[in-house]
């Protein structure tokens, strides 16, 4: 009963109520009470990772693991952000209640919390996905290979974006006049072509396959026939 | 490699060739990174700059924000973070820059926990460096950030001063002109939203456009990864779409030559500078493929080469 | 690949070692150089001293003949210069201290920073006062070390790129959680179970609800559910996290279930059914004079592409028919309709990341060694 039937119903209900505020403008309000909740679920789902992390580093640290130094330091910078974020450390005051300190704007780089964000988490975090210019340079010199003709297809389009994308393309067909006939081999004109008409019919198929699953999938589980994130636990 | 050599006795140097193009297949990939950082690096201090001709998706985003009557209230979520930063922020730029220009009045918001630093940069290098005029709370206000991803912009197509209290500073929203009389979506003529992935563009068309297509126009501002997802919306339900940082290079054009500026006009040319390295970095893109065939095609007839 | 290709290759690897080293050995030695040798090479950063004092001060409600006034018990603070205080409608509100801070606004250059000083010690009251920032100047040369932290695992996996990453990690997660925590949680859950407590100590602005009885007693789902949630980090009793999962789950399938089938099949499905023969319009200068010219030849093609295209993919998707005959061909045509997708969103993807990377360098190469 409390481990099946009623988060069964908690789904069912939750998923109708959505459904049915889409269509009846009277569950409005509660469409919107629920949205909510489900927000305000969606920021305790960030100390639940949190948590889960601690978990995870501690227990590395305390058994003295492989690498438990590194956790020791995931561990230490974990709490110095928390610290200065939760109690403010070193905000500017709020210009409009300066008496009220927890009015005041963490996010400046004034304060510590901020100060943090934006000299190592932030050149941390875009540096880490900058790190993918070099791994996709090295992919495809090494994976992409014209071994057939799907291959060869998705390696001539590859060239010609690449190529229309910068100035290069300008420089190599910009000469052709755009109404002539051979207007089609500029390409910039090959590059709309294919973003615009064979991309986009492309994407589209697959969109309309995943909104298709995605209903499927939603619908399964609104009527409980799918039950599997009951046995996650 | 002795095994090719000996039975290429008769024709030498091309076996020596052969043997060599196929050795670059299993070159240390740490020369393949050095590349990179030099195609990259090297334009960015010599400074390369090419022209750009604006596309037809760019120009829809610019006739987006011309075509809504001067004044028009709109909405920017800045759905990214420092990690997409370099794609999106200059667009960001260029389109706060083009709302300003257009006395558009700007509401600030975001969907990604990061974003309002994002939103806040823009204000700050931007929105206030070139329009001393507006004013917080009347000409444009920062929501902030909160948590629910597309349950925020469900929530918002009914009711906005439910999910957003106050504005980013805890000051009361009834008490600014700008969104005071803002209940739902429909308040606005145009829905912006810089986007690095979910929640992002794809669910200001799939929750906010969908609800109401008619009310306001949408356009995203997406990264090279995302564009694909949004394609199928453009030009429908999504009236403009950016395409990575040439999307902003072209923007960048269309604003700056409609509405041109001498101070600090480097701060609306980060895209068009980041298109300098574009340009050599996927010319070594090319030759590497080309280079990675060459290999194999070379180590094909060799033994254990093929592959 | 093969054995033999491996062998030639893997001597040389031992021998460049030396040339990445005496590389870094140069780096370091050209970076020392920039930091102490030129002017601007020690990536100082500047700020603008911005002045802040505020005084509490309560307005005076004129009533009728009483001339003096009798004030309101709501206080605000406001700017010393107030034109409110000046002209009576606000009066101080005695024994309280005023409130003094400095805001700093970063200074965009060096220049800026020693031209804007200078023009204050000729004289001009008008330009900020400017300072150097230790703080600021400090952290430049965190994120850049930071920065190549990251980079130096493209090398190896090293101990400056652990440390570099469990840095992030840890400052990671705990942003986004202070940063829920601040922006939904207080305002948005808090707010309504306890609005005066959060006005007293945290958003004095925030509105009063119109029945805050109602709204507190309807914030406690949330709450008890958020507990419910966070009890998935006990070691015992996971039911019980099911239940909050379960309402997260019902109402993403809720919101997906209308949004997928309204704007991802339907939309899609009415985008695809365009006509097929696209016509010029009449005012466009059109390219022949011929009567055939009327018929926008690409435009068309345009069109069939995208209708052709649309429904082979879905044809190679449709797997309870077995691909053979013609379905098989269509399917096939689906296969390369994909490829050119999968081909130029490649491409797209390339774009991004070189973006990302120049970033970087230009960070690296203008905030931190000033030489570009």
């Amino acid at each position: 009963m409390l481990r099946r039937t009623i988060p069964m119903l908690i789904l069912a209900a939750s998923g109708i109520l959505l459904v049915v505020a889409y269509f009846s403008p009277f569950t409005t309000s509660w469409s919107e009470t629920v949205l909510g909740w489900f927000n305000v679920l969606a920021a305790v789902a960030f100390v639940l990772g949190a948590g889960n992390l601690l978990a995870v580093n501690l227990e590395l640290v305390s058994a003295r693991r492989a690498g438990w130094a590194y956790a020791l330091i995931t561990l230490l910078s974990f709490a110095a952000m928390f610290v200065f974020g939760l109690f403010k450390i070193g905000v500017v005051p709020n210009p409009d209640h300066p008496n009220v300190y927890f009015a005041g704007d963490y996010e400046s780089s004034q304060s510590a919390f901020g100060w943090v964000y934006e000299y190592i988490f932030s050149p941390l975090t875009s540096t880490m996905f900058a790190l993918l210019a070099f791994y996709v340079a090295s992919a495809a010199f090494r994976a992409f290979r014209a071994k057939n003709i799907e291959a060869i297809l998705l390696l001539s389009t590859a060239f010609i974006v690449l190529i229309a994308q910068t100035a290069g393309g300008m420089f190599l067909t910009g000469w052709i006049p755009e109404d002539s006939m051979f207007a089609f081999l500029r390409f910039d004109w090959m590059k709309v072509g294919i973003t615009e008409y064979i991309q986009t019919a492309g994407m589209r198929a697959i969109t309309i396959g995943i909104a298709l699953g995605i209903a499927a999938t939603s619908l399964r589980l609104i009527l409980g026939l799918d039950k599997s994130y009951l046995s996650k636990n | 490699m002795t095994t090719t050599s000996q039975t290429n006795m008769n024709k030498q140097s091309p076996g020596r060739l052969r043997a060599f193009l196929a050795g670059i297949g299993n070159v240390d990939r740490r020369w393949i990174f050095l590349s990179m950082a030099l195609a990259v690096g090297v334009p960015i201090l010599l400074k390369l700059r090419f022209p750009e001709v604006p596309g037809p998706m760019a120009k829809a985003t610019f006739d987006a924000v011309e075509s809504i009557p001067e004044g028009s209230r709109v909405l920017l979520s800045f759905d990214y973070d420092p990690a997409s930063a370099g794609e999106l922020q200059p667009m960001a730029n260029a389109l706060v820059y083009h709302c300003a220009s257009r006395h558009h009045r700007i509401v600030f918001m975001a969907l990604w926990p990061l974003g309002k630093q994002m939103a806040d940069k823009t204000i700050k290098d931007v929105l206030l460096e070139f329009h001393h005029e507006y004013k917080y709370g009347v000409d444009y206000v920062q929501l902030g950030y909160k948590a629910g991803n597309e349950g925020v912009i469900k929530l918002m197509t009914t009711n906005i001063p439910g999910q957003y209290p106050t504005d980013a500073d805890g000051a009361a929203l009834s008490k600014m002109p700008i969104v005071a009389d803002a209940a739902d979506l429909r308040a606005f003529k145009f829905i912006g939203s810089f986007s690095a992935g979910f929640p992002g563009a794809k669910e200001w068309v799939q929750y906010a456009k969908g609800n109401t297509p008619d009310a306001f126009k949408v356009v995203g501002g997406s990264t090279g990864v995302q564009v694909s997802q949004l394609l199928p919306y453009y030009p429908k339900q999504m009236e403009g779409l950016l395409v990575a940082i040439k999307g902003a290079a072209e923007y960048e054009m269309l604003v700056t030559s409609k509405y041109p500026t001498s101070h600090y006009a480097d701060r609306l040319e980060e895209g068009r500078r980041r298109m300098g390295p574009q340009l050599v970095a996927h010319l070594l893109m090319i030759g590497l493929i080309v280079l990675g065939n060459v290999a194999m095609i070379a180590g094909r007839g060799m033994k254990g080469g093929a592959r | 690949m093969s054995t033999a290709n491996t062998q030639t290759s893997a001597p040389g690897r031992s021998d460049l070692r030396w040339l990445w080293i005496s590389l870094m050995v140069f780096s370091v030695a050209a970076l020392a150089a920039n930091a102490f040798l030129r002017k601007d090479g020690m990536a100082h950063r500047y700020v603008e001293v911005i002045e802040f004092e505020r005084v509490e001060a309560k307005a005076v409600v004129e009533s009728g003949a009483n001339a003096t006034g009798t004030e309101t018990a709501q206080t605000e603070w406001v700017d010393p210069t107030d034109a409110r205080l000046a002209n009576g409608t606000l009066r101080l509100v005695e024994g309280v201290a005023p409130i003094k801070w400095k805001l700093h606004k970063d200074v965009a250059s060096t220049t800026e920073a020693n031209e804007t000083s200078a023009r204050r010690a000729a004289g001009d009251m008008s330009a900020p006062v400017v300072e150097l920032s230790m703080w600021n100047s400090l952290g430049v040369w965190a994120a850049a070390l930071l920065t190549l932290g990251i980079f130096s695992f493209l090398y190896r996996d090293n101990p400056y790129y652990k440390v570099s990453e469990s840095l992030l990690i840890g400052s990671s997660a705990a942003y986004w959680m202070i940063n829920g925590f601040w922006t939904t949680i207080v305002p948005n859950l808090f707010g309504k179970l306890a609005p005066d407590v959060v006005r007293a100590y945290a958003i004095p602005s925030l509105p009063v609800s119109e029945h805050p009885g109602l709204d507190a007693g309807l914030a406690f789902v949330p709450l008890i559910l958020g507990f419910m949630l966070i009890w998935r980090l006990a070691p015992k009793g996971g039911w019980i996290a099911v239940w909050p999962l379960a309402f997260i789950i019902g109402t993403t399938a809720g919101l997906k279930l209308v949004s997928s089938i309204e704007s991802d099949l339907m939309a899609q499905v009415v985008a695809t059914m365009k006509p097929m023969v696209v016509f010029t319009a009449p005012s466009t200068s059109a390219v022949a004079s011929s009567a055939v010219s009327a018929v926008n030849f690409w435009a068309t093609v345009g069109s069939l592409v995208g209708v052709v295209g649309v429904l082979s993919v879905l044809t190679y998707f449709f797997f309870s028919v077995e691909h053979k005959g013609a379905v098989g061909k269509a399917a096939r045509l689906g296969v390369w309709f994909l490829m050119i997708t999968f081909g130029s969103a490649f491409g797209l993807t390339v774009m991004g990341r070189i973006t990302l990377l120049a970033q970087r360098l230009e960070f690296l190469f203008n905030s931190w060694l000033n030489i570009n």
